[in-house]
């Protein structure tokens, strides 16, 4: 008995003091942005490999996820015969929900755990420890870049997301079930909204970002260094960021879109 | 010339990006259509304006020429208040236009039809249209229909 309270407490005791450096880590990593924005080479090479190189995944998911609302939505809407509604119906759940829930998932997957991956290598081969050796700051000069890079990927990538996706909706909608293409556009425009729902959507895919990009970084920086520690690391990434996405998501669209 | 690439790379993205945005606010949204054109306001007082909401339409002829852009109720006359906002290219309506609200198909949104009147001096901002025709409820045309048929 007391040895199961033990346990209890150093598991609560363990939880909590890895909250309290998660959260000097992002303290840390918020003082360093200022140096990746002078030294913003090191942030672009970033840039290329959590943003460009995650274009085709995001595209092609985007284009398919459009598809798939448009026949859905055609299928439920052509029995009270409310077709015309298919253009809110797509650029509604695309722009505020699935455009920024989706990649963030996808980023999650594809580059935050390429981070993790790749910090905790690198501390791991001790290369953070030799760096702090030279006397550079590992933070300031490996994490906060790649912290900036994500934050600046992920609304565009988002945001890409959502274009490609109603397109999609239009090439199924209007090319192959043979809804009115005039309607497919004057009711979207007719009934999204520049400020709560756009711009809404980009806030929603930054909080997504700095979430993403804090869970993958502060997880590659605090892992065990041995090989099973990283591997272990990376599946954390994607599950905790996986769960912060959808948790925020709710809260967000409780105070954006509740009066609505 | 790898680090030129890179920075050609990232700079795409950026653009495409940039393009995605522009393309959500322009023709996604009414972004677009709220800003590049301006405006004259003009109200109208309703007994009852239905399901009517500020962003509904105004329509003359079934085109569009403005929207909502206020409800409030008037505690003096003790009707609704809406304020119209007309697009200012539509300046032509005569002081003894009527204003009703109508329903879009048979559950669709309430919008308020304009149907111009004859005579000569046109509205301008500020106005009032005078002549205005309330929402139908459903709920009174049928109380009247079961109460004519209990009757008759």
């Amino acid at each position: 008995m007391l040895d199961w309270l033990q346990n209890v407490g150093q598991k609560g005791l363990n939880v909590v003091e890895s909250l309290g450096r998660s959260a000097l880590f992002f303290i840390g990593v918020l003082e360093g942005i200022g140096v990746a924005l002078i030294r913003f080479r090191l942030t672009l090479r970033e840039i290329h490999s959590v943003g460009v190189l995650s274009l085709v995944i995001i595209a092609v998911s985007g284009l398919f996820v459009g598809m798939v609302l448009g026949l859905q939505g055609y299928v439920n809407f052509a029995k009270f015969n409310a077709e015309e509604s298919l253009g809110i119906f797509v650029a509604l759940s695309l722009v505020r929900e699935l455009g920024p829930v989706v990649t963030g998932l996808l980023y999650a997957g594809r580059a935050g755990s390429a981070l993790t991956a790749e910090i905790g290598l690198m501390k791991t081969t001790e290369q953070l420890a030799s760096m702090e050796m030279m006397a550079v700051d590992p933070i300031r000069r490996i994490i906060a870049p790649r912290f900036l890079a994500g934050i600046i990927s992920m609304p565009l990538l988002a945001a890409i997301f959502s274009a490609v996706g109603i397109l999609g909706g239009y090439f199924v909608g209007v090319g192959l079930l043979g809804v009115d293409s005039g309607s497919y556009w004057s009711q979207m425009q007719a009934n999204v909204d520049f400020s709560s729902d756009i711009i809404n959507g980009v806030i929603k895919s930054v909080v997504f970002g700095i979430a993403c990009n804090w869970i993958a970084l502060y997880e590659g920086y605090d892992a065990i260094p041995t090989a099973e520690g990283v591997s272990r690391a990376t599946t954390k990434t994607v599950v905790r960021s996986a769960l912060a996405i959808l948790a925020l998501d709710f809260v967000l669209t409780a105070l954006m879109f509740s009066d609505i | 010339m790898t680090t030129r690439f890179m920075e050609i790379a990232v700079g795409l993205f950026v653009v495409i990006g940039g393009a995605a945005l522009f393309v959500l606010a322009m023709s996604v949204s009414n972004f677009g259509s709220i800003s590049s054109k301006e405006g004259y306001y003009l109200t109208a007082y309703f007994e009852n304006i239905g399901g009517l909401k500020v962003r509904s339409a105004i329509t003359v002829s079934g085109v569009r020429v403005g929207q909502i852009s206020d409800i409030v109720f008037d505690p003096e006359r003790l009707q609704a208040k809406v304020t119209l906002r007309v697009d200012l290219r539509h300046n032509y309506f005569s002081s003894d236009t009527a204003a009703s609200i109508y329903t879009a198909g048979l559950l669709g949104e309430q919008y308020i039809a304009l149907e111009p009147g004859a005579e000569d001096d046109t509205l301008s901002n500020g106005d009032e249209i005078e002549f205005t025709q309330s929402a139908v409820v459903l709920e009174e045309i049928i109380s009247k229909f079961i109460s004519n048929a209990s009757s008759g």
